[in-house]
């Protein structure tokens, strides 16, 4: 189950990818979300997924990999194809399977936003594959500072963000550990109707939870014994620093939004 | 029950970048009633290698036999259920698995997913808290107002309710203090004795494996490193100091004093204090004749 879902998961292949600063990242694919909406012929779409494939394979995360991890949001993809193709009823007709009319319009549509996805879904992910969650964080908290004039309490965020992510794959193991403990005591989760198996998620939930409350516990008391403080005059181990490596991102940037407004119909 | 594994391998998450061997090719056997101890280091593979005995992991290579059942590497299972009726595992800190509102209930949880009826269940259930020895009056109790070690004892009792042919367990004893060590162990070892159980302990304490275990396995790197009983296994030292395993204080004892006087002291589970005694004697008996 968690084998074949990629996205969320950290890769340390030490690509250029990886040596960016991660505001750097979530920044250049905040505006890259919002571009994607301005492509509208077939150049354009080719320029910005140019820019996807290009990042992915430069990330050195195996491309097999991540298209098999893409798996569940495929789906998704061809779902909302087949949506338009059999919605739209505009243009003339393409073709017509078992008596039903497909429109080009449908087929344009439908590819357009299929590849839409495809590529905020690619761009997206490539962000956690090669950033990990303590970076995220970090930068999150940088880009949020802000903020912090109006009393928004920033640091804290970023800190429940780190806490909450740090502790999704000791849950996660817990959770198997579990769920092994209570299958080698005969619960099937598995097989059985729908009843059944709610039911036997009861023996595999009240542990997690008993212990999720533990952590918490043993958490705090390790933070205040050693005097943790958060917020005002906290200084950092690792400082996020932008480089040169950043700086030819964002030229790389700029141009991709000059060549995308230049292929625009 | 018999055990055997046949060229055993077993890969975690194979054709992705996290792919990983833990099993290797294992090929050995464990008799019917034996007691064997599975000892390596860190990350040998021990947890994987149990995880197998109930068909909880499946070999992705090989076969393996328990008494009747036959799990074998691309081959669908049916008789699982069967298998985890027969085949008993007390995980690490089993008192993580308790969720029950009282102790009763939670050691009669296994007995139930395995359909035994009621008035059985209330007969294992009684006979599994007087085997761990804990106080007939906790049955009412719920589990998380227990002390740890209770929880422990609760936790084993939910296993040996199945009652069980095979015994598997995972460190045992961890987290417990020394003397809590002692009772949870001299009582597997009671219940393997009383009931013809096969019993298979995986430990890091080269002292129980010395004192429970008449049959060892080592483990290194997914392999199996060495087999044999505890006095040959713990007589190559060079060979354990090799996958960073240390000779239990007693044998060690024994190899410097046949180095050290020429003396071969017999082993029959005397402690160190008992041997220095019989070490002296010796020593000054030898001396008396010249």
């Amino acid at each position: 189950m968690s084998s074949s879902l990629i996205i969320g998961q950290y890769i340390p292949t030490d690509s250029v990818i990886h040596r960016l600063d991660p505001r750097s990242k979530i920044a250049i694919i905040f505006f890259y979300v919002v571009i994607v909406f301005f492509a509208n012929s077939v150049m354009s779409y080719g320029v910005l997924a140019l820019f996807a494939v290009g990042s992915a394979l430069l990330s050195r995360v195996p491309f097999r990999y991540i298209m098999k991890g893409l798996k569940p949001v495929w789906f998704l993809i061809v779902f909302t194809f087949l949506l338009h193709l059999f919605v739209t009823r505009e243009g003339d007709v393409a073709f017509s399977i078992f008596g039903w009319d497909v429109y080009r319009e449908g087929l344009v549509q439908g590819g357009a936003i299929s590849l839409r996805f495809f590529l905020l879904i690619l761009v997206t992910s490539l962000l956690t594959l090669t950033t990990t969650p303590i970076e995220i964080t970090d930068a999150i908290e940088e880009l949020l500072g802000p903020l912090k004039k109006v009393k928004f309490p920033v640091h804290e965020l970023a800190l429940m963000m780190s806490i909450s992510l740090r502790f999704i794959p000791t849950l996660m193991q817990e959770t198997e550990k579990i769920s092994k403990a209570q299958a080698s005591r005969g619960v099937d989760f598995r097989t059985g109707t729908l009843k059944d198996r709610v039911k036997a998620i009861v023996p595999l939930l009240v542990p997690l939870f008993v212990s999720a409350f533990k952590r918490a516990e043993e958490l705090a008391m390790a933070m205040e014994a050693r005097g943790y403080q958060g917020g005002e005059g906290r200084t950092k181990l690792r400082e996020l620093r932008i480089s040169k490596l950043d700086i030819s991102l964002y030229v790389l940037f700029a141009l991709l939004v000059i060549a995308l407004f230049m292929t625009r119909s | 029950m018999h055990i055997s594994f046949e060229h055993v391998s077993y890969t975690y998450q194979p054709n992705s970048p996290f792919e990983h061997k833990a099993l290797n090719d294992m090929t050995f056997s464990i008799e019917s009633g034996s007691f064997v101890a599975v000892i390596g280091h860190t990350g040998s593979g021990k947890s994987t290698l149990i995880q197998h005995l109930n068909g909880l992991l499946q070999p992705t290579e090989g076969k393996i036999h328990l008494g009747d059942y036959t799990i074998e590497a691309g081959v669908k299972n049916k008789h699982l259920r069967e298998l985890r009726e027969n085949v008993g595992v007390v995980f690490q800190y089993p008192e993580h698995q308790l969720f029950e509102e009282t102790v009763a209930k939670d050691i009669a949880f296994g007995p139930q997913n395995f359909g035994v009826p009621q008035e059985e269940i209330e007969r294992r259930t009684k006979a599994a808290v007087k085997a761990t020895k804990l106080p007939e009056d906790l049955l009412d109790r719920s589990p998380f107002d227990l002390s740890g070690g209770q929880m422990r004892r609760v936790a084993i009792s939910g296993v040996l309710a199945m009652d069980p042919k095979v015994l598997v367990l995972d460190e045992p004893t961890a987290g417990l203090d020394p003397s809590g060590q002692k009772e949870v162990m001299d009582m597997f070892y009671d219940l393997h004795h009383e009931k013809g159980l096969t019993t298979i302990l995986v430990t890091h304490s080269m002292e129980d494996a010395l004192a429970y275990a008449d049959y060892i396995l080592i483990m290194n790197h997914g392999e199996l490193y060495k087999e044999g009983t505890p006095l040959d296994i713990f007589r190559q030292k060079e060979d354990l100091e090799q996958v960073q395993l240390d000779v239990p204080e007693v044998i060690a004892f024994l190899s410097k004093a046949e180095k050290e006087y020429g003396i071969n002291l017999e082993y029959k589970g005397q402690t160190i204090a008992e041997l220095a005694k019989e070490l002296a004697r010796k020593v000054r008996g030898g001396s008396d004749h010249e």
